[in-house]
This record gives C-alpha cells, sequence and structure tokens, in this order.
C-alpha cells in the first residue's frame, strides 16, 4: 500500500527532529491606525470604501451604486430592505449564477493587507461569495487585527467546513502583467466601515 | 514535455535568437521582482519571517511521517477522503478513478503544479475525459498546447496579441483583439459557462494542517473556489510537503508567499477547506512522485520547504533571459533545477548547469532554501554518477594536471599561451563559444608571475 | 603581519597590472606582502563544473603556498570565496582550515583589516562599479538588494575616497554580469545576452570605466566592449584605489 510504504520511506529519510519556533511573535508598529491602514490597503488593490455612522447609511448608497443590477442579496439581517432582500437558502448551489450583488459581515478584517475573513455560517452559501457579480462587506471597526498573526490568534481553533479570506475583488494579471479586476469571481468589492 | 532531447543551452539559444523578445522577458520579471522588493521593504521584520518560515518547514522535514498520519487522521474526521499515491500514475488513476466512479467525464482544474507534474491532463486526455484549466494563464498556455512556463504566471512568455490570435480561433473574438481587458472578459464568460456545468473539480493545495485536517488553496482570480464549491466532487492534489503543523503557521507563510512572488501583500482568496459541503464529495490524494527519495538526500532535501512562490525564477538572471520552456521540466528556474535531477539525473544533467551561481535566488526565497549552494552541489553529483558530457571531462582532466603543478603551469610558456591552448574559451575562432559574441583579452608582454620575479624578487 | 599575495591564474596570465597593483597598494600601506611563486589556482573552474573530486592536488599545492601566513590577499573575491567555501585536505585540513579563515578579498582586507581611511588617490572620471555576485553575495561585500536590511558598501567606502573620482548610479545595482565561470560558454547565448545587458546599464549611465573586485566578470564585459567597439574601459578596482 502507497500510504504504508510513503511512510515508512519518510521515516527512513527524514532528518532528526528539529524543534518549532516557540514564538510567533514579531515587533508591531503600536502607533499605526488600523482602520486608516486597513482604508489604504483596500483602496490599493481595488476596493471601494465607505466610513460610515451607522447601518442607516448603507442601504441608500448600495442603491445608488448598484442602480441598474437585478437580483441583490443580503446574508446581513440588519440589512434587509424592499430594496435589498434577504439570501434564502437552495442547496443548488448553480442557482446563485444570476446574483449580482451579496452582502456580508466578514468576523475578522486585517489591517496590513485588507483581508476579510469569512466563515461558512455568514456566506449563504460557499458558492455565493465567489459567484456574485459584485461583492459589498460590512466592516465593523472593531474586527480590526495589525496583522496576520492577530487574525489567526482571534480565529484559534475555530471550527468550521469552510473559511476563507478574501481580499478585494477578484484579479488577473496573467496577460502581460496587465491588471484587470474582474476574472472569475466578483467584480468589484464595496466596503462600509462602521463602528 | 516528455521525451524532450533538447537541452538547456540549445533552448536557450533559440529562445534568444528574438533579442527584443528577450528584453521584454526579461523586463516583464524584473518589473515583478521590483514589485517584490517594494513590498518586502515595507515589512521592517521580513528577514526574521523569512528565518521563522524556514525553521517551521525545517520542522516539518524532520517530522513529515507524523504530521502526514496527524493530517490523516483529522481529515478523515472531517469527513474527507484521503488517498495516498507513490508517484505519478499511481496519482492519475485515483484521479481517473474518482471521476469514474461519479460516471463523470469533464473536470474544471485550478492550477495545480502537482498536476503538471504528473501530466494529468494528457493522461485523461487518453482516457476520453476532458480537462480544462481554469486559471486564465493555465487556460491560455492549454489552448496552445503548451506546458506554463512559470509555476505562479504561466503564460509569461507569451504576448497579448499571441493570445488575442489564441481565443480568436479557440473563442471567437475578432481577430486582432489584445486588449487584456477584453481577453480576461471572454475567458471569463467561457468559464463561467464552465464552473456552472463541471461536475468535478480539481484544485491544488497550498498548505494542508496537520493540527486540523485542513487545506489552504490560494488564488487570485477566485476559479479555485468557482470550481469546488459549484462541483458535486472536489479532489485536491498535494505532494506531501505540503504540510505545516499548525493553523496559527498561516500567518507566517500567507505573510511571506505573495509579496515573495508578485509583491501583493496577500492573494484575493485564500479559501480553507475543512469539510465538505453536505452532498459533496471532497477527496485529498497525497503524492510521493520521488519527494521520499529526495528527502533522504541530504544535501537537497530541503529544496522540499519549496511553497511555489516562483521568486526564484523572477530575480534569476538566467530564467529571465531563457525563458521558462528552455528548463523543459514543469517546475522551471533555479528551484526547478534542484528538484528535477531527483526526478531523472540523466535527463536534467544540463539544469544545474544553467546558473551562474550568483545566489540571488536564495536570498529571495522565502524559505531560505539553499538554492545557488544546491545547484553547485547538484554539479558535483552529476559529474560523479558520470552525466557529463566526455569532452568536457577529457578538458577538465588536462586544466587540472596543468593547474595542479607549478611547474607545468609555467613551462607552459609566456603570458597567456598556457591559457590560449588549455582554457576552452581561448580560441580566436568561429568554433569558439567566447569569440562568438565578445572578444579575447589580449596577452600582455609578461605575467604578473615574470613581472614579479623581474621587479621584486630580484631586488 | 606577514601577507602572502594570491594572484589568480587569469588574473596572472592575462590581467597583470591587476595584480601589480594589488602589490604596490599593498606596500604602499605598510603591509609586508610576498607572492609565493608556486602558486597556480584556487581550483575553482574544475568545481564549479562539477569536478572538484578532481581539485585535490591543486588544494594542496594552495596550501603549501599560503599555509604559513599571517593574512593571504587576493584580489578576487570569486577565488576568495572558493577557497573559504571548498579548500579542503585530507593530509593537511588542519593548515586548510586555517587558510579559509585568513583568506580575505582585497577591498574587504583594506576596509576590515587594515580600516583604510585615506588613501590618497586620485581618477578624475566616472565609474561605475560592478558588483561582481560571490564577492557582494559570497563574501558580502555589499549589502544585497534582496534583503531587508541597512545598506554598506566596502568597495563604494574605498571608491569614495578617490579623489575626482564620479561614482555612476545603475538600474540594476547587482544583477549578475553573466560570465559564471565555465557558463560563459556552456551557456553562450545567455552568458553574452546578459554580458551586453549589464555593460549597457553602465554606457547609459555615462560610465567612462567600469570597476569591480573581479577581473573575470570584467574581463567577460571587456569582451562584449571591445566587439561593441565601445571606448569604455575596465579597470580592477585595484588599479583605480592604486591610481595617483
Amino acid at each position: 500500500m502507497s500510504r504504508d510504504k510513503i511512510l515508512a520511506a519518510l521515516r527512513q529519510n527524514q532528518p532528526e527532529k528539529v524543534a518549532l519556533p516557540t514564538t510567533l511573535s514579531f515587533e508591531r508598529d503600536v502607533n499605526l491606525n488600523l482602520a486608516e491602514k486597513f482604508k489604504a490597503m483596500a483602496e490599493g488593490i481595488g476596493s471601494k470604501v465607505y466610513m460610515v455612522a451607522g447601518f442607516g447609511e448603507i442601504g441608500p448608497v448600495i442603491g445608488m451604486d448598484f442602480p441598474s443590477e437585478k437580483r441583490i442579496v443580503s446574508t446581513v439581517p440588519e440589512l434587509v430592505s424592499a430594496a435589498i432582500p434577504a439570501f434564502v437558502l437552495d442547496a443548488d448551489p448553480h442557482t446563485y449564477e444570476d446574483v449580482d450583488v451579496a452582502i456580508f459581515k466578514p468576523r475578522i478584517a486585517v489591517a496590513e493587507n485588507s483581508a476579510l475573513w469569512i466563515t461558512e455560517d455568514r456566506m449563504g452559501v460557499r458558492a455565493l461569495p465567489f459567484i456574485t457579480q459584485h461583492i459589498v462587506m460590512l466592516v465593523d471597526i472593531a474586527l480590526l487585527v495589525p496583522d496576520m498573526h492577530a487574525a489567526y490568534e482571534k480565529i484559534g481553533s475555530a471550527d468550521y467546513g469552510f473559511s476563507t479570506f478574501i481580499a478585494g475583488p477578484s484579479k488577473t494579471a496573467d496577460i502581460e502583467q496587465s491588471l484587470v479586476l474582474g476574472a472569475h469571481g466578483p467584480r468589484s468589492m464595496t466596503i462600509f466601515m462602521y463602528s | 514535455m516528455d521525451g524532450a532531447t533538447q537541452t538547456h543551452p540549445e533552448l536557450s539559444e533559440i529562445f534568444n535568437k528574438d533579442e527584443e523578445r528577450v528584453d521584454w522577458h526579461d523586463e516583464t520579471l524584473w518589473w515583478i521582482r521590483q514589485k517584490r522588493d517594494k513590498s518586502a521593504h515595507s515589512i521592517p521584520e521580513w528577514e526574521q519571517l523569512r528565518e521563522t518560515a524556514s525553521q517551521i518547514k525545517n520542522n516539518v522535514l524532520s517530522d513529515l511521517s507524523a504530521y502526514l498520519v496527524s493530517f490523516e487522521e483529522k481529515a478523515l474526521a472531517n469527513g474527507i477522503i484521503v488517498h495516498w499515491a507513490a508517484d505519478a500514475a499511481e496519482h492519475n488513476r485515483i484521479v481517473h478513478g474518482i471521476l469514474k466512479e461519479n460516471g463523470i467525464q469533464q473536470m474544471v482544474k485550478s492550477k495545480s503544479m502537482l498536476t503538471e507534474e504528473c501530466h494529468l491532463n494528457e493522461y485523461l486526455e487518453q482516457q476520453g475525459l476532458d480537462v480544462i484549466d481554469s486559471d486564465l494563464g493555465e487556460r491560455i498556455v492549454q489552448l496552445a498546447k503548451e506546458p506554463p512556463s512559470h509555476i505562479v504566471l504561466p503564460c509569461i512568455h507569451k504576448k497579448k496579441e499571441e493570445i488575442g490570435d489564441l481565443f480568436h480561433i479557440h473563442l471567437g473574438v475578432p481577430a486582432g483583439t489584445s486588449d487584456p481587458q477584453i481577453l480576461t472578459e471572454t475567458a471569463r464568460q467561457h468559464l463561467r459557462e464552465t464552473f456552472l456545468t463541471r461536475r468535478a473539480a480539481l484544485t491544488g493545495v497550498n498548505f494542508a494542517i496537520a493540527e486540523t485536517g485542513e487545506f489552504v488553496v490560494c488564488t487570485n482570480e477566485g476559479n479555485a473556489d468557482m470550481g469546488a464549491h459549484l462541483a458535486d466532487v472536489h479532489i485536491a492534489s498535494m505532494g506531501i510537503e505540503k504540510i505545516i503543523p499548525e493553523r496559527r503557521h498561516l500567518g507566517v507563510f500567507l505573510r511571506l508567499l505573495t509579496r515573495s512572488a508578485t509583491g501583493q501583500p496577500i492573494t484575493t482568496y485564500s479559501s480553507h477547506f475543512k469539510k465538505p459541503r453536505p452532498g459533496q464529495q471532497m477527496h485529498i490524494v497525497i503524492v510521493d512522485n520521488g519527494r521520499t527519495i529526495q528527502m533522504g538526500r541530504e544535501d537537497f532535501r530541503n529544496s522540499l520547504k519549496c511553497i511555489r512562490c516562483g521568486a526564484c525564477m523572477n530575480t534569476c538572471p538566467v530564467y529571465r533571459r531563457s525563458g521558462g520552456h528552455s528548463y523543459h521540466n514543469a517546475i522551471s528556474g533555479p528551484i526547478g533545477a534542484i528538484l528535477a535531477p531527483n526526478l531523472d539525473m540523466k535527463k536534467y544533467a544540463d539544469l544545474p548547469f544553467a546558473s551562474t551561481l550568483c545566489g540571488s535566488c536564495s536570498n529571495v526565497c522565502p524559505v531560505k532554501i539553499d538554492i545557488h549552494q544546491q545547484l553547485y552541489k547538484w554539479r558535483q553529483v552529476i559529474v560523479k554518477e558520470g552525466y557529463a558530457d566526455s569532452t568536457k571531462k577529457i578538458g577538465m582532466q588536462l586544466m587540472t594536471f596543468t593547474l595542479s603543478s607549478p611547474a607545468v603551469y609555467r613551462t607552459a610558456g609566456k603570458a597567456g599561451r598556457w591559457f590560449l591552448k588549455h582554457v576552452p574559451f581561448a580560441v580566436n575562432n568561429k568554433f569558439n563559444p567566447w569569440y562568438k559574441q565578445r572578444d579575447m583579452p589580449e596577452a600582455p608582454a609578461e605575467s604578473f608571475g615574470e613581472w614579479y620575479k623581474k621587479n621584486v624578487k630580484k631586488s | 603581519m606577514r601577507v602572502g599575495l594570491f594572484i589568480p591564474c587569469y588574473v596572472d596570465q592575462f590581467y597583470p597590472n591587476a595584480g601589480i597593483a594589488t602589490y604596490q597598494l599593498l606596500r604602499k600601506l605598510g603591509v609586508d606582502v610576498t607572492y609565493p611563486t608556486g602558486q597556480t589556482c584556487c581550483g575553482q573552474p574544475m568545481a564549479n563544473s562539477g569536478f572538484e573530486h578532481l581539485t585535490k592536488d591543486c588544494n594542496n599545492l594552495f596550501i603549501d603556498n599560503f599555509a604559513e601566513f599571517d593574512y593571504i590577499v587576493s584580489p578576487s573575491g570569486s577565488c576568495t570565496l572558493h577557497i573559504k567555501d571548498h579548500l579542503h585536505s585530507e593530509e593537511a585540513e588542519e593548515k586548510a582550515t586555517g587558510i579559509r579563515h585568513k583568506i580575505y578579498e582585497l577591498v574587504e582586507f583594506l576596509v576590515d583589516i587594515l580600516k583604510v581611511k585615506d588613501l590618497h588617490a586620485r581618477f578624475p572620471h566616472k565609474v561605475g562599479l560592478h558588483q561582481s555576485c560571490h564577492g557582494q553575495r559570497g563574501l558580502f561585500l555589499t549589502q544585497m538588494t534582496e534583503l531587508v536590511a541597512p545598506y554598506f558598501s566596502k568597495p563604494q567606502q574605498l571608491l569614495s575616497q578617490v579623489e575626482g573620482l564620479e561614482l555612476i548610479a545603475l538600474s540594476r545595482e547587482d544583477e549578475c554580469c553573466g560570465f559564471g565561470g565555465t557558463f560563459c560558454v556552456v551557456e553562450e547565448a545567455v552568458s553574452v545576452k546578459m554580458g551586453k545587458d549589464r555593460v549597457k546599464d553602465h554606457l547609459t549611465h555615462g560610465a567612462e570605466y567600469i570597476t569591480g573586485a573581479d577581473m573575470s566578470c570584467l574581463m567577460h564585459m571587456e569582451g562584449i566592449l571591445k566587439r561593441e567597439n565601445s571606448g569604455v574601459k575596465v579597470l580592477h578596482i585595484a588599479e583605480i584605489l592604486n591610481a595617483e
């Protein structure tokens, strides 16, 4: 059996045990303004960022930014309205292929790279954050952490079936290194930051 | 590229026939190297991060068997089906078996260098199955019937006009289209249809976590996720070396990976797959294909620390001026040149020599693989195992004879004469590869030794 | 302090002036320097081609010539690095180890051991400095652009002491010239292209001279300059530091 052959070969060939580094602590700039850094990084990779005072401001902006988009779904109950229907679960992910705008509330926001950590329970279905033409993220600034180390400290041993960091709209530079936003996932990302 | 008989020098010479294109290729990759520098320099703790990543990977190599067992156990508990493949052929058979069992004829695949290494596409096509690569660059080289020339930038060797021609033939864009925006949009439409209709998706694996049994796949395009979340069957192929011990170690590797690769702070998507979604099958194929042998080569085992960022290619002055295909191996560039001889020493005997040993590769490597030192060591192994060509061997023996004896060296005569006789690049004729495009140094009136004897020793 | 001067074979044969300048410069700085006449080569041409196992006699010869000195100094980063990394001997490993620790490339010897602060040299020209890879990445003569670490440059530190010398900036500070020992003939096409590109960087920035701590790289670039009928010359850094 290949499994046992591979494991036996490794036991034979791997070097003497070397210890893991004991700490993963790195120096941090304690004066860093996390919200500013996050916003700058997000805009730098093509996201649109709004700083808003409260949830009430968000709906109208979405209405203005996506005037002709037909299918909008919100996985965030606070943001459901006549214009923004709530996400309704369908076991077949293909049924979401015509979603134009999907709204989510991630769990962690990383300042150093503007990555947003979103677990499966906040996606509606796994495919939704990818299949939608445009993605909207609602980010409470209390979710901000400085870097990826802090993010994983916060994630800890949380259980999930699927989870992902998303940073900006999907993109590619495969053709002569020209950056094009909107590869296979969303064409745009809009972030609302609130406290 | 199986069965290729041409060597790196021969393929590079062909590549260099179009100097303008070489300049373009070099500048494009140098630009990426510069983006990498800028990004790295924005992280004051960069070198500490590299050191930490290197230490984590050293630990992984030293305990890989136990980590793999732990990973398997956790993955099984998470509901993932785990397969083990000793070599490329077994990997391909396993994938084929999964598809057959589910009655699937067509599969969508996101980027996986391992499946390139295993030549999975060719195998499945021979079995009558249809595979579509969904990464834009991979799709482009697939349409061109070429292997990728770079592990991160598969079609970096292609100009947009050539891609336009391919898309004209295969995807129906008007002739002469070369705007990357339009070409990308065309691929988006074409592949969206693919994602929606394929029941099986294969992805690579960037990191597999021994502690939790989850695996992480990084893409910018979202193609791995589009494939996996819409398919009934998700197959993830990984080399045994993709293991990292704990989830929190991802913090170190995800900070290094894309900054090293392209200068981006992180990929758009870093997806953590832990359990199949309800009703979905999730398979992991764990592949050896020579890696356990490499593990046994003390001088070369730490090449298995590689996280496939491609930084060594972008910085390599030889890669930039010879192109990925000149390495005639799935993994090109400096890292390819130290991995390939392990798979077939005869076939890849030329690769460790395709370097000036400048050392830039080792400096950019995020896990601190001593790439250029391994290139030097592979040269020794290849010569000892008898894979050096024989004219080189005779030349070297002559040279050694002379340089080992001051008497022979001196009696070889006046300045320059010994060199003109024995150094392979020291003849002024068109058969001399030095003289073809470079002038010879002029032989001076006297050597330093002669000058010293006259001017210092006597006084 | 007794210093043994190691002049690499191709410098001896083709570029005696670099050797002479090194010798004179060291003498000028008050160093007791001797050139052991039984020396030939460091063995690198064989070793880099994969024939390290043939360098046994060459290594022993090197040890015979140089073991007795307090320091060994050589105007070549590449040959110095080769000795530092690869000189071994079954018969005299202790001596080999001693040599590996006391061999210095000229620039590092001047900066780190002699701590030269004032050279009294004059060279009123625009000069491009080529960072040879083995000297830079192997001996750490200059900080490497790949690393996130404070900048320093030992050759630059010395060249800044030369009156009238204007050091030009390059687009690619530390790109390899493509010499690479036997690489230059085995991989002729890429080697030449690398050399042409390196030379071009110096020419576009107005260099009148290209200098560096390794004559082999300079020989490569000279071959290209001459073929292109350029008036730009190469000079070993010792020749500039010794110029009056």
